[in-house]
């Protein structure tokens, strides 16, 4: 299968090179810039077809170049790459559209189009990296190419929020780099392995790797936004909602999370990390992170940055379940990935959407916008509920995994208080909203409203990309056993991790 | 076909005498022959990568009575980046001088500087490396005066005084190694020269000399004024590789000829110099207010980091180990040269469309340029040392390295090194970002920008992604271990 062989780069290019085109496409000549975007993306979506297919049959799929003796760039296809380059392509594909509707007749949408393509681009070069080298590239390209999506609006704030995010993430970067130099300069070269590689190197010494696991882990965490590393994704809330939405569901804070994933999985291997005590370390953060989210959560009237503290919480749980020893906590950590995802990723949508069409930016001015905007507010409850973990919704099923994975490790005393603690919390910060949106009347003026003539409540390239995700997060959790489920794909993940 | 290295040094002169003849058409006489002296400069790289170290005598005198002219891996990966980086800043200064004057004094001083490098560069021994030097020194000096403000003649007559003493006393020590070795061929003298007190005496004036022209701290001061004021073109030139040959020449001293391993102290106390040199350049180019100025006091802080390397290659076994790590060096050196020239040209273009380069006042121009803006972002990668740039494989090399010999201190001066640059790299594109006036058209200057995009694009695509060859190249003949 030589053309499997190709398919990692082909989807890389698949993104990359509709990206630069975009950048040269003059501003008002949007029917080729939509076609740009939407041809990548479809072609996208085609080849992780093929690409899941192959992995699921066991097909190797691996590219190799050399940069310099010990150091070379592998793009190679596992089960735990393709369920994050799966993602990525389907929710870019819905976020292009959703940011096509949202910056109609803005400024500067072909630099916005074109930075948005080379940071999906980054994203799946971080899902399908082979070893730590190739990782820690991409993981760079990705805080260049969302600088400036950050930065988009060009407004002070969004200056300002830019470099408080460029100064988080790029010494975070630092640090990941240094550990993973430090890595290198003990073990050699290290190639992504499921189980682990570090336990089968003999003469290691476990101070040093325990050091070299906190570097990372700090490099790491600053995009996954673990506490104390939190504070730049408050700020970068600034940028327009489709880069919130793509930045809070896939591409920055997944990265993070998706790296430390695969260090614990793929490079030390689980039980040798739980063998060196860092498992308990690990989970001590991420369960102080969920609860600190949401208590944060509270208190914030602004809608995008209580979203915002919900994300921060949200992502500690993928966290949470790789720092438990056994398979059922991998199954509701990695299959967190995607049910997060989704979910948040509909939340921005609609929040986007209040800001829009009604200029709501703030949860006391929800009142009665269920009437109003029906379909919007439709999905963001469906979402709400799905964090808050209401079954049949995707998050239930995150969180009973993460339950039982905890009760199966022995490490149910403080896990299941840590998972009530924050479903109440969640539950605290999100039913207000709903019960706002639905059952208040609404207002007699709503701060800045569009009038659209159209058939629907606003136009359909932002009405429909929530609603599809919403149902899409339904659909997860209804049909969470089917074939092809994100659940039963985390099973075959922790299937071949074990 | 050993006449390339005579080509590359013959065809600029030639030039140079031409453009004064017919100033007229100086600008196509100046484009032709420095596209030549490429063809030449990749004609010797394929020699010696073909068939190892090259060596030509002038006029079939003998070793020792005529010139003899070298190169090897180290030399011959240098000529052609100064070619590639002179013929694209060539091409840039063709459409930059307006004023005719100028454009006529611009090129024959050009053509010269081109000769000196090529020169430099194919010497095989030291007396050559200090004539070399000195008209290296005087045409710098020459063409950072073309800017005809007060400010940039006290840069280029501090530049030429400072030129000047270096040369002397790098003078002074090839003189002394003359007298205790009775020559001055650097094959000769890498199998003669000993630890002895003459030769101590005699490198540590020549490295004094060199230190002075490479600008490594506290010996930078005349740098920054002098590469701020001069033209465009021309800071690209000496930023990207008339200080770059500085470093060449004393690594080719110790580490071909001296061997570094004997003096582990000196080499600690370069490396320190050039830590220091690393926070203190970046810290003043976060400072700076202009535009050049701050690429200027990059060029020191990158200086810095090439010296870093030296304690660390000593340390290391020989072998592969320290091979990587030279060729490690290398590959910053050169990705250096080209991200600073596109840097400069780019800040170039600036100057002129706005008339000024004050970074405060720099609102709009990612609307108004966007393509010089992307150049800039693309070469600051390089400058930072983040993927996928040739300095990001450089310093991965250098920071495992120092782990590896036990040295992690330099670990900390990369990372503090690096923030800092990240600061003042992305405080430009905050302010370019910023609002202000602008039409939006990606091209505006094409004889400019484009060929400033190409040296960003070498330095952050093709090195970081593609310069495997480069560690084959240069283990196989091995510049350093050959001796």
């Amino acid at each position: 299968m030589d053309f499997f062989g190709q398919l990692p780069l082909l989807i890389l290019l698949s993104s990359l090179l509709p990206g630069l085109a975009i950048f040269l496409v003059r501003e008002e000549n949007h029917i080729l810039r939509t076609s740009l975007n939407l041809l990548g993306a479809v072609t996208k979506l085609v080849l992780v077809g093929l690409l899941i297919w192959g992995v699921y049959h066991e097909w190797v799929s691996e590219m190799r170049w050399v940069i310099a003796p010990g150091l070379e760039l592998v793009l190679q296809a596992d089960a735990l790459s393709v369920l994050f380059v799966t993602l990525s392509t389907i929710l870019w594909l819905v976020t292009t559209i959703y940011a096509i509707g949202y910056l109609e007749h803005s400024p500067h949408r072909s630099r916005f189009f074109g930075f948005f393509s080379l940071c999906v681009t980054a994203t799946v070069g971080l899902a399908l990296a082979g070893n730590l080298f190739t990782f820690v590239i991409f993981y760079e390209l990705l805080t260049l190419t969302t600088y400036p999506l950050v930065a988009h609006k060009g407004s002070p704030a969004a200056v300002r929020g830019a470099r408080i995010y460029l100064t988080y993430t790029l010494g975070g970067g630092v640090l990941l780099l240094i550990g993973v130099v430090w890595l290198h300069t003990i073990a050699g070269p290290i190639d992504f392995q499921q189980g682990g590689v570090l336990s089968s190197i003999s003469g290691l010494d476990p101070w040093t790797l325990r050091w070299i696991f906190l570097f990372m882990i700090i490099g790491l965490g600053v995009k996954a936004a673990l506490f104390p590393l939190h504070g730049w994704l408050p700020q970068a809330m600034v940028a327009p909602a489709p880069v919130s939405a793509l930045l809070h569901a896939v591409a920055v804070v997944k990265a993070g999370a998706f790296g430390i994933v695969r260090v614990v999985y793929d490079v030390f291997g689980v039980e040798y990390a739980d063998a060196l005590g860092l498992l308990p370390f690990l989970g001590a953060i991420a369960a102080f992170t969920i609860v600190y989210g949401s208590v944060k959560a509270l208190s914030q009237d602004h809608l995008k940055r209580r979203l915002a503290y919900s994300t921060i919480s949200q992502v500690s749980y993928i966290i949470l379940g790789t720092a438990i020893l056994g398979p059922l906590a991998t199954i509701g950590g990695i299959v967190h990935l995607v049910h997060q995802g989704v979910m948040k990723i509909t939340l921005f949508f609609a929040a986007g959407n209040y800001a829009e069409t009604l200029g709501i930016h703030h949860v006391s001015e929800m009142d009665g916008v269920g009437k109003r905007m029906p379909a919007t507010t439709l999905a963001f409850s469906v979402a709400a509920l799905g964090m808050i973990g209401i079954p049949p919704i995707a998050g239930f099923i995150s969180k009973w995994y993460l339950g039982l994975g905890a009760l199966q490790a022995g490490a149910g005393l403080w896990v299941i208080p840590v998972l009530i603690a924050s479903s109440l919390l969640n539950a605290a910060y999100f039913l207000p909203i709903l019960y706002r949106a639905w059952f208040k009347p609404a207002v007699k003026k709503w701060p800045a409203e569009k009038i659209h003539s159209g058939r629907w409540e606003m136009p359909g390239a932002l009405m429909w990309p929530p609603v599809i995700t919403a149902t899409l997060a339904l659909l997860f959790g209804l049909f969470a056993a089917a074939p092809f489920s994100p659940l039963e794909w985390a099973t075959l993940i922790a299937a071949r991790e074990y | 076909m050993n006449n390339a290295i005579i080509w590359v040094i013959i065809i600029p002169l030639l030039g140079s005498l031409l453009s004064i003849i017919w100033s007229r058409f100086a600008s196509f006489i100046a484009i032709s022959c420095n596209l030549l002296a490429l063809a030449a400069s990749i004609s010797i790289v394929a020699q010696v990568h073909q068939s190892g170290p090259l060596t030509h005598q002038l006029g079939s005198w003998q070793a020792g009575l005529g010139i003899t002219l070298r190169a090897d891996a180290l030399s011959s990966i240098l000529l052609l980046m100064s070619m590639l980086v002179i013929s694209a800043v060539t091409f840039y200064a063709s459409a930059y001088f307006s004023d005719p004057i100028k454009r006529a004094r611009f090129w024959p001083l050009w053509l010269m500087l081109v000769v000196a490098l090529n020169a430099l560069l194919m010497s095989g021994d030291l007396f050559n490396l200090y004539v070399t030097l000195e008209l290296l020194g005087l045409s710098a000096v020459g063409l950072t005066a073309l800017s005809d403000n007060r400010a940039a003649l006290q840069a280029a007559i501090r530049y030429l005084s400072i030129g000047l003493l270096g040369s002397l006393v790098f003078l002074a020590g090839v003189a002394l190694i003359y007298t205790g070795h009775g020559t001055l061929d650097l094959v000769e003298l890498s199998t003669r020269v000993e630890a002895d007190p003459l030769s101590q005496v005699a490198f540590g004036l020549m490295t004094a000399g060199l230190l002075i022209k490479s600008a490594l701290f506290p010996l930078h001061f005349w740098l920054p004024s002098a590469h701020a004021s001069a033209p465009a073109p021309v800071s690209a030139a000496l930023s990207a590789l008339v200080v770059k040959v500085a470093v060449y020449i004393l690594i080719r001293l110790w580490i071909d000829i001296f061997d570094l391993t004997l003096t582990p102290l000196s080499g600690m106390l370069l490396g320190i110099l050039g830590a220091i040199a690393v926070i203190w350049g970046s810290w003043q180019a976060l400072q700076a207010e202009r535009l050049k100025l701050m690429a200027a006091y990059s060029t020191v802080a990158q200086i810095g980091y090439l010296f870093i390397f030296l304690p660390i290659i000593i340390a290391l076994p020989k072998g592969p180990a320290q091979d990587a790590a030279f060729t490690a060096l290398l590959l910053m050196a050169i990705t250096h040269g080209f991200a600073k020239s596109a840097f400069f040209l780019s800040a170039g273009v600036i100057q002129q469309f706005c008339g000024h380069d004050r970074i405060a006042e720099l609102g709009g121009t990612a609307r108004a340029l966007p393509l010089t803006t992307f150049v800039i972002a693309l070469s600051g990668v390089a400058l930072i040392g983040l993927p996928p740039s040739g300095s990001f494989i450089g310093k991965w090399q250098l920071i495992s390295g120092s782990l590896q010999t036990g040295q992690g201190w330099w670990v900390v001066v990369i990372a503090i090194g690096s923030a800092l640059a990240t600061a003042y790299v992305f405080r430009i594109l905050g302010h370019a970002f910023g609002p202000g006036e602008g039409v939006s058209k990606v091209l505006n200057w094409g004889r400019q920008e484009i060929p400033a995009l190409i040296l960003a694009i070498i330095a952050t695509l093709i090195l970081g992604l593609g310069s495997a060859g480069l560690w084959d190249f240069v283990s196989q003949h091995s510049a350093f271990l050959g001796s």
